[in-house]
């Protein structure tokens, strides 16, 4: 739960005094502003009077309600970049975490080829993530934090953060990129130092196993992001040890089994919409036909054959 | 007026007859209706989109739609209400129907351009509609079609794309036509201040459709080169640079805000001095504050980016520059409370809705200051404090004013009066809701709620839900409202010329207003807002 005034990093606080500051303004102008309209209302009524005075100006309060706004405003802006300007000083000794974005998954990339899909960091130390889009824009937002930047290809944006309480933190994408959009999410889960040491020995490390050339362009295609490998449902069905599975389909004929093997993937590449697995929706993965060149569909083919669903 | 009597005098709705009549009409009041009946229509349409997302995301997980369905919802809905309403709205018309009256002229400097440009806009907003029922999927990309994501998606983005480019020369088309009408028409005698304040705030917002719309339209073709030619403008992949695209769409987009809002601005600048039968106060002031909007709003288009990786250094002087634009509008609302304060003030439908515009457009604007200041526009860029904000600004703001417009000029257009009671009820409804439907998404926002979400955390179902509620209450008073308009034109009470006491020329001649507007041109001798004798009945 991630409510204003219980900020969970070290810049939360600027922001917030920031935030204190506009509202408590913008609050008193308005009840001013809408009591003065009541007040206008009653003593002004056509009813109570019927002689309407007949000024038109006064520029000494012109220069009044000119002047105090501007200073206010003036103020607001001083709050609003004190508390932004430490958002772009990152400490010399923070902790380098990549943070990759692609339509529609996190993943944080630690180093070593250590891979974690939630963010997971130690308390009260500085840590900055170097941010990297695998397709189009995202925007990487941890609400508890007071942090936001874009995630841009070819862009190397970045953020900081010192996280100053223990717990599991949103982090939600916030710049449109497609279908899945709203569930490309994750979590930040803060651990103090040694739980921290000891996860990260403890995280697998995927980079140095070679990979598959099936693999490599389905993950270049981003299938995975509707397709689970771990057996997850998603937008359509996981590739978790897909080949040779028999599944209910649904054609324009009717319901029917079929065995899913080399014409059947073939298939479900070139025209996704022929069949389509019971429980599934029509219409939302398109043809490969024109994407894919017919030896790269035997590759992922030969993937499912040979590599199994999933290791 | 339908079944004119042989004695009473032609006017322009019954001066010729006919649908070729109206559709080869160059009378500016002709025009302005042809573009109330299509923007009618299209803000319709997409109301019922914004009420079908407000019901998908009454709970979290699907409720009536897909996601793919509820993306290309919120994308159809920001582009038919930002270039086909919002954006020509007020200007189009209440600026054809009001402006050539209001400084006593007889039509618009060239009123065939007029015609022109209505087909223009009807062409681009059609194209519009087509990109969503077109082979293929409907466009997305969300009304700002952010690259690489528009670049690459396999939906009718170019066809959309196409239809707020055309839509766009409307726009410019009709800025040039109230520049010069403003220039070369004013009768004798109407020096620039003795102009009324609505024609200065159309005059104002004219120059930034002239001045800025160019740019959204070429940015707007390079990405259709990036689609079809594979020209690498923004797209990474083939050489560009996105944020680039970020700018030069906001360098429109931005002061596009302030030719939706600044018509407003001078509606609402009109009904306080009539109501409160009592004259503007701080003419000057308000002059000149529509044209420092005009002018600053170029320079602060950075506010929509503090979070794209741009430089500290424009970070600084963008929300430098958004805290002083500020200032104009904070002038005007308080010139508009003195304007009423020590008046004889009748509370009429038109007064209501322009007194919604002042409490909303607070709202909004105070909300501004919140996403102007860096550190805290970091927290909710992209949630839904965006979106309520800038529905209380655009909504509140320009929605309303458009409404207070409607029901100010209703009877001089038609000739005819609504029913006031049910005008009041309707706007309790309207007002009610609204803040219903908006106020929650501030909050929710601030807690992290992102935008464009289909889905949502249950954390945020509560806010979601009340927010729901609101947009039913909206909508009964949006359909009681147009529905009390409709009904009346035909069987409401005969209105007098002058039935608000109003001392703008266009209260001066007679409703409907003749062809031609007046037999012979005024003499203006004296500023616009004269009370001689205030009405107090």
């Amino acid at each position: 739960m991630t409510t204003l005034f219980s900020g969970a990093s070290n810049l939360a606080e600027g922001v917030d005094r920031a935030f204190m500051f506009i509202i408590i303004i913008s609050f008193i102008f308005t009840i001013a502003i809408v009591g003065l309209i009541i007040y206008i209302l009653v003593h002004f009524s056509r009813k109570k009077n019927k002689n309407p005075q007949q000024f038109s100006g006064n520029v000494p309060l012109e220069v009044v309600w000119t002047v105090i706004p501007l200073i206010l405003v003036i103020i607001m802006f001083y709050y609003g970049w004190v508390g932004f300007a430490p958002m772009r000083k990152v400490p010399d000794n923070a902790m380098q975490v990549k943070a990759i974005g692609r339509m529609w998954s996190w993943s944080f990339d630690y180093g070593n080829g250590k891979i974690s899909k939630d963010l997971v960091v130690p308390l009260e130390r500085n840590v900055k993530l170097n941010l990297f889009s695998e397709d189009v824009n995202h925007g990487l937002f941890i609400p508890a934090f007071r942090v936001k930047e874009d995630v841009i290809p070819s862009y190397n944006n970045y953020l900081w953060f010192r996280a100053i309480t223990k717990g599991k933190f949103d982090i939600f994408c916030t710049e449109y990129c497609g279908l899945a959009h709203s569930g490309m999410t994750a979590k930040v889960i803060v651990v103090d130092s040694l739980e921290f040491d000891k996860w990260l020995s403890e995280l697998k490390s995927t980079g140095d196993t070679p990979e598959h050339p099936g693999m490599a362009i389905i993950k270049a295609n981003a299938c995975i992001t509707c397709h689970s490998l771990d057996g997850t449902k998603v937008i359509g069905p996981s590739f978790k040890d897909l080949y040779g599975a028999k599944r209910m389909v649904v054609t324009a004929q009717g319901e029917k089994e079929v065995e899913a093997n080399d014409d059947y993937l073939r298939r479900s590449i070139t025209d996704p919409n022929f069949e389509v697995v019971k429980g599934f929706n029509k219409g939302l993965m398109q043809s490969y036909k024109d994407v894919l060149k017919a030896e790269d569909i035997d590759k992922i083919v030969d993937y499912f054959k040979t590599a199994g669903g999933h290791k | 007026m339908n079944n004119p009597s042989p004695t009473a005098p032609l006017n322009y709705l019954n001066h010729k007859t006919g649908l070729w009549s109206w559709m080869t009409a160059t009378d500016h009041k002709r025009i302005g209706l042809l573009y109330l009946y299509s923007i009618t229509t299209f803000f319709l349409a997409a109301a019922v989109l914004g009420l079908l997302m407000k019901i998908e995301k009454v709970a979290p997980g699907e409720t009536i739609m897909t996601a793919q369905t509820y993306n290309a919802m919120f994308s159809l809905h920001g582009i038919i209400m930002i270039f086909i309403v919002v954006i020509p709205g007020l200007a189009a018309v209440f600026g054809n129907i009001c402006l050539p009256i209001m400084i006593g002229a007889k039509d618009v400097a060239f009123p065939k351009l007029n015609l022109f440009s209505y087909y223009v806009y009807i062409t681009g907003a059609i194209l519009g509609l087509y990109s969503q029922f077109a082979n293929g999927h409907s466009p997305d990309a969300g009304w700002t079609f952010y690259v690489p994501y528009s670049a690459e998606v396999n939906s009718n983005i170019i066809l959309a794309l196409m239809a707020a480019f055309t839509l766009g020369f409307a726009s410019i088309l009709t800025g040039l036509n109230f520049i010069v009408t403003i220039h070369r028409m004013r009768a004798p005698g109407m020096t620039w201040f003795r102009m009324p304040l609505f024609p200065w705030s159309l005059y104002a917002t004219a120059w930034i459709q002239l001045l800025a719309t160019p740019v959204v339209g070429i940015t707007l073709l390079m990405v259709v080169a990036e689609r079809t030619l594979h020209v690498g403008f923004f797209d990474p992949k083939l050489g560009g640079d996105p944020v680039l695209y970020q700018h030069l769409f906001w360098i429109y987009s931005h002061p596009a805000v302030y030719v939706m809002i600044l018509p407003a601005m001078g509606v609402v600048t009109e009904i306080f001095p009539t109501f409160s039968q009592k004259p503007v106060f701080g003419y000057l002031p308000i002059v000149f504050s529509s044209l420092a909007i005009a002018l600053v709003g170029y320079f602060v288009w950075g506010h929509h980016m503090y979070t794209s990786g741009m430089s500290i250094e424009s970070r600084w002087f963008f929300s430098f520059l958004t805290f002083i634009v500020a200032i104009p509008s904070a002038i005007k609302v308080f010139n508009w409370l003195s304007t009423m304060y020590g008046g004889s003030v009748d509370l009429k439908p038109p007064l209501l809705y322009a007194i919604s515009f002042i409490f909303l457009f607070t709202i909004g604007g105070f909300t501004g200051l919140i996403l102007g200041a860096v550190a805290t526009d970091v927290q909710v860029h992209n949630t839904d404090f965006v979106v309520a904000h800038f529905h209380y600004i655009i909504f509140g703001g320009m929605g309303f004013g458009f409404f207070a417009a409607m029901h100010y000029w209703y009877p001089k257009i038609y000739g005819r009066m609504y029913n006031i009671r049910w005008a009041n009820i309707a706007w309790g409804f309207l007002f009610t809701g609204f803040n219903f439907l908006y106020f929650p998404m501030f909050i929710m926002g601030i807690q992290g709620m992102p935008r464009r979400y289909y889905d949502y955390d249950p954390q945020f179902q509560m806010g979601q839900t009340i927010s729901t509620i609101g947009a039913v209450i909206l909508f009964i008073g949006l359909i009681g409202m147009i529905s009390n308009l409709v009904y009346h034109v035909r069987r409401g009470a005969i209105a007098p010329a002058n039935p608000w006491h109003g001392v703008t020329l266009e209260w001066q001649i007679p409703s409907p207003p003749p062809h031609e507007n007046f037999d012979d041109i005024p003499v203006i001798t004296r500023g616009p807002y004269v009370f001689d004798n205030p009405h107090t009945k």
